[in-house]
């Protein structure tokens, strides 16, 4: 079951520090949607998202889930990181039900489920440090998924993956959200990435942080990435991210696979 | 064309058949290897015993050298006298390395988790990990009402410093995302301490361990010294008092013995533990 989440004038300022990282954001979220946060590095995306899990607590303004303030990390918001930050003494089944662990349950049919979701069956047994990045990052996002959160945040979980595997991963996710009707956030600085699997892509502008602008993406799932609509979705994006925040950057904001090849022609050809 | 009896063996070894080589490589490195080293060990006694004997001055320590040794050990070992000198030894080794498991391992914890309490504590740890264990005897003897207690206590205090250090290093080398992440899959400090804490650093408490025997099996003989009447720190002071230099050298073995075998549980301990790259 998924959860709305609404922003209420956040605004946080880090210890030994005078300027805000973030300021004033206010956003609401409807149950069921994925939305993902772009922007420049450092404008306090990921700070932003660790508020949502709980990890980090706003020096004004609150955060509620399903009207609820959020004020420590739960199993019912869970966050995916960058590394899949697996346990190495335990097997992937041991990984991935260790949420139900700490809540004292054992739902062995939920875990054959969930590997069977993230196409792992067949490594349950095994230790994780003898499976790829990408599939380590599955046993990540199955683990994710066996407390039945309602939200599910993501912190550039894929940007360590070669891209063949997070394009793959995107799609999947994107399925699984929908196919597990979680609302889900995703920050990125993937261009490509926040066309594949958001609903609604928020800008946001650094010192300090506020979300400037939003696009809406709507183009039915799973999304082709070799599609003319796709392009254009993409091409939208990048147009309002110049106009809000300013030139990209390539090394800020990252085109991945087919989309830079075609912005790469069309640059030859001008 | 069709392939030979003769290479058929071949690519059938090549494929999955016994490998002689690699067998009979392993099997020099497992046995060979030590045999030469225990055969050096040995010749260098030898010859230091020869020494002794050879001086008209020394000659009365001749009993050192291995033959003497050896002789008296199977006679020890066969009327249980090795055994009933080791065995209140390694109780006294086994009671101070449990009581510096049980305070260095928490206290470790604690050290490696906040920095606040590392602070506090380093130049007290510091000062009194520099200080002999030995050093402690005369306040050892008048702090406990019995000889056991004291040694137990100058064992623990010696073995302390290794399980402390090595257990707060461990818990400084924990990943901080798996804390983020277990917080996040709803870990209490319990749980996060049971399923995340010691499985990730239990390799680090038995490393801790290992060095600890070590430094433990050193303060043994010199606290048998003290007051009780059992062990072999005491057989060993025995045996010098009666001029029993056969026995002295047949205990020391023991002790190596004891000590070798203690140190190879703790490395199967710590490969037990170990999740590095396990497959």
């Amino acid at each position: 079951m998924s959860a709305n989440i609404s922003i209420d004038f956040i605004t946080h300022t880090f210890k030994g520090q005078t300027d805000p990282t973030l300021n004033n954001i206010e956003l609401k979220i409807p149950a069921g949607e994925r939305v993902a946060l772009i922007g420049r590095s450092g404008c306090g995306k990921s700070t932003l998202l660790h508020m949502l899990a709980g990890l980090l607590i706003p020096t004004e303004g609150c955060v509620r889930i399903h009207g609820h303030q959020v004020t420590r990390p739960s199993a019912k918001w869970n966050m995916m990181f960058q590394k899949p930050s697996l346990y190495p003494w335990m097997n992937v089944r041991q990984n991935i039900e260790l949420g139900l662990t700490f809540a004292g349950q054992k739902n062995p049919e939920k875990i054959d489920y969930l590997l069977d979701l993230v196409g792992l069956s067949e490594k349950a047994e095994e230790h994780v440090q003898s499976l790829s990045g990408g599939q380590q990052q599955r046993v990540a996002l199955a683990r994710s998924l066996a407390t039945s959160p309602e939200v599910l945040l993501l912190d550039e979980p894929f940007s360590a993956l070669d891209a063949f595997t997070r394009a793959t991963l995107q799609d999947e996710v994107a399925r699984i959200t929908g196919q597990e009707d979680l609302t889900m956030v995703i920050v990125t600085h993937d261009i490509d990435e926040a066309v594949a699997m958001a609903d609604r892509v928020l800008i946001m502008s650094a010192n300090p942080g506020e979300i400037v602008g939003e696009e809406q993406v709507d183009l039915p799932f799973p999304r082709d990435r070799s599609r003319a609509e796709f392009s254009r979705a993409r091409e939208q994006l990048m147009t309002k991210f110049d106009s809000l925040v300013g030139d990209v950057k390539p090394a800020e904001i990252r085109q991945t696979g087919q989309s830079k090849a075609l912005d790469d022609s069309k640059q030859q050809a001008a | 064309m069709s392939a030979t009896p003769a290479s058929l063996n071949m690519n059938t070894a090549r494929e999955g058949g016994f490998d002689w080589k690699a067998f009979g490589m392993s099997a020099w490195r497992g046995i060979g290897y030590p045999v030469i080293g225990i055969g050096v060990m040995l010749a260098l006694w030898w010859l230091g015993g020869w020494a002794i004997a050879s001086n008209p001055d020394t000659e009365s320590f001749a009993d050192f050298a291995p033959a003497p040794a050896f002789s008296r050990l199977l006679e020890l070992t066969a009327n249980g006298y090795v055994w009933e000198a080791s065995a209140p030894s390694l109780a006294r080794i086994g009671l101070g390395l449990l009581w510096a498991v049980v305070i260095g391992v928490p206290v470790g914890v604690a050290v490696g988790l906040y920095a606040s309490v590392r602070e506090i504590s380093h130049v007290p740890f510091q000062f009194l990990r520099m200080i002999s264990p030995l050093a402690w005897m005369p306040i050892a003897v008048l702090a406990f009402a019995t000889w056991d207690g004291a040694i137990v206590f100058l064992i623990a205090v010696a073995a302390i410093w290794p399980v402390l250090f090595s257990t707060a290093q461990g818990v400084r080398r924990i990943d901080p995302l798996w804390f983020k992440v277990a917080k996040n899959l709803g870990a209490d400090g319990l749980q996060m301490l049971r399923r995340i804490i010691l499985p990730a650093i239990g390799q680090d408490i038995f490393a801790g361990i290992r060095l600890a025997v070590g430094v433990a099996w050193i303060v043994l003989v010199p606290a048998e010294y003290l007051g009780v009447t059992s062990g072999l720190g005491y057989a060993i002071n025995d045996a010098r008092d009666t001029l029993e230099y056969d026995t002295l050298a047949a205990m020391v073995v023991v002790i190596g013995v004891i000590g070798f075998f203690l140190d190879g549980i703790c490395v199967k301990l710590i490969k037990k533990f170990s999740w590095h790259n396990q497959d």
